[in-house]
């Protein structure tokens, strides 16, 4: 965004602070929902309204066109992601760089997820995605999260909290499965999704609370009262980072909501945007045309 | 929050224009299945005056799942009693019980201004004709009847929580019924309005209002579908506090796409349907 479009801009519906997402979604042509192109605008408008600077996505394949959402085939996560980065680099809505690609892969596949990371990785993505394809403490995702840690990037991990029986469609682990893989690999960065995203939140609070390479975002539906308190004074506001996921009116509600709970001001910014420039050193953030650092 | 507010002497009277007149679906009291954070009525006292909402109707939480809710509805009424001004009492009252207009009548006598039933946490099935009857006796007595389709996304709910949500089809039995009873439905998502709403005829669905906290908005812009499809009119705030952030409707509002438009203030249900 230019200087002089910056200074007519609306203040933003989060504030004038940045806010950066660090789980969101897209969709492609490839999705096999004939709105597709709808939905990218939506987000991205909504996001500009609150005041997103950086949307850190990802796609699942095909979600579910060609090959299940939570199981996509080696073809259809190569596409997404080079459709994902393609679509982060031709975006210049804001003058600026404002998506950052996450590579996404199955570790069924698993010389094709090394392949693909390395891939995009050097094509410029800022941090792996990994869905429900195989349990996050499963032999297969060791090989992923070391080239995470050799790489500098942080691995996001999809989490059913407190999974109490296998829900169809997905290998979902929890935070329990999520803490095997960070004991095993302390120097990787991983992010547990969405607390608010379904499931027992008040369990992975239990769960990974001691991993101190493990970390939390705020995204989900779930906008349950105590949620984000419980879930800051477990992790500290230094391990908890805001994103919308699905939902950005949820996320709207949260981004409101911790201001309302009387969180001090450099807490506040660590969960906002902070966290996330130290979570994603690779990413170059930026907001209002200067460059963002912890 | 003036102290006013505190002790109920007056309403609340906002530098702004109030968001909502009412916030239709709030609790005090304590819920079953996890801590929920100061369930107390001078919280929400406090609440509504930050968000800026005129006034509350409140229900007691436990009653869902007690088998008789009249000893909660004796601690509810007493626990507003301070608050009068802001919290109405929402009594709940179980139509499948011998003499309920008993517990309906003492319930009104006390003030309440609307009246709750949970027919999926007391067994009470769509078309179930002690729900007309009850519905009926509302109408009567010029107060809605306020149903509760979920109270917690069915992904976390307690293993011992497993009775399910309300089927839109009880709605639309009771809307069919032609009581005359305004039926405020609260915690329903996009598919269960629609299937409550293009299910019924046009003078049914007058007397039906929806809160719209479990509608997603953007980027799927649930909310903003039915808003063009069904105008604004059947639409009030309901929070459902204390279990979630009271800022959802807020959001929901503020990320409506260009083309759509809803303002405050937020009606009582029915004061934005024709009549």
């Amino acid at each position: 965004m230019t200087a002089a479009a910056t200074a007519h801009a609306p203040t933003p519906l989060t504030g004038a602070a940045p806010l950066i997402d660090v789980h969101a979604h897209f969709h492609s042509p490839a999705s096999g929902r004939a709105d597709w192109s709808r939905y990218n605008a939506s987000r991205l408008e909504a996001g500009e309204r609150m005041g997103v600077v950086a949307h850190i996505a990802s796609i699942l394949g095909s979600w579910g066109n060609t090959s299940p959402t939570y199981f996509p085939s080696p073809d259809d996560l190569s596409s997404a992601n080079a459709w994902m980065r393609d679509f982060a680099a031709q975006d210049t809505g804001a003058g600026a760089a404002r998506i950052f690609a996450y590579v996404a892969v199955n570790p069924n596949h698993a010389a094709h997820a090394l392949q693909e990371i390395r891939t995009g990785l050097a094509a410029g993505a800022v941090g792996i995605k990994l869905a429900a394809s195989r349990k996050a403490d499963d032999a297969l995702v060791d090989d992923i999260a070391a080239i995470a840690a050799e790489h500098d990037v942080p691995i996001l991990h999809h989490v059913w909290q407190d999974r109490r029986r296998e829900w169809p469609g997905q290998d979902a682990s929890d935070g329990v499965e999520l803490g095997r893989l960070a004991e095993r690999h302390p120097r990787t960065r991983l992010l547990l999704a969405h607390i608010g995203g379904g499931g027992d939140w008040a369990h992975t609070l239990h769960a990974v609370r001691d991993l101190p390479n493990v970390s939390v975002d705020l995204s989900g539906s779930g906008i349950d009262r105590g949620m984000m308190d419980a879930t800051i004074e477990a992790f500290g506001a230094r391990r908890v980072l805001w994103a919308a996921d699905l939902t950005l009116c949820t996320g709207l509600t949260k981004a409101w909501a911790l201001e309302a709970i009387g969180l001090e001001a450099n807490a506040l910014a660590d969960i906002r945007w902070r966290n996330a420039v130290r979570f994603f050193p690779t990413a170059r953030f930026q907001h209002r045309g200067e460059g963002l650092s912890a | 929050m003036s102290a006013s507010n505190v002790i109920g002497a007056a309403e609340p009277s906002f530098a702004d224009a109030p968001f909502a007149e009412v916030d239709v679906s709030t609790w005090i009291g304590p819920y079953p299945f996890r801590e929920v954070p100061h369930p107390e009525p001078s919280v929400l006292v406090r609440v509504l005056d930050r968000e800026r909402v005129r006034r509350a109707w409140v229900g007691w939480l436990p009653s869902a799942w007690h088998r008789d809710p009249a000893p909660g509805n004796r601690q509810l009424v007493e626990a507003l009693t301070p608050h009068r001004a802001v919290l109405e009492p929402a009594i709940a009252v179980r139509p499948d019980w011998p003499h309920w207009t008993r517990e309906l009548a003492i319930g009104l006598d006390a003030g309440a201004t609307s009246v709750r039933v949970y027919p999926a946490q007391w067994g009470i099935g769509p078309g179930h004709p002690a729900l007309v009857r009850l519905a009926g006796a509302c109408a009567e007595a010029g107060v809605p009847l306020h149903l509760t389709v979920r109270f917690e996304d069915l992904r976390q709910r307690h293993p011992m929580d497993s009775v399910g949500d309300v089927p839109a089809a009880t709605v639309r039995a009771l809307a069919r019924a032609g009581t005359g009873a305004r039926l405020v439905v609260s915690g329903a998502g996009r598919e269960f309005i629609e299937e409550v709403w293009w299910g019924l005829t046009l003078a049914e669905r007058e007397f039906v209002s929806f809160d719209f906290g479990w509608v997603w908005g953007p980027p799927e812009d649930h909310f903003a579908g039915l808003v063009r499809t069904m105008g604004t009119a059947p639409f009030v705030l309901g929070t459902q506090w204390p279990l979630r952030l009271v800022q959802q409707s807020r959001a929901l509002m503020a990320l409506l796409p260009t083309d759509v438009s809803m303002a405050g203030p937020l009606p009582v249900p029915g004061a934005g349907n024709r009549m």
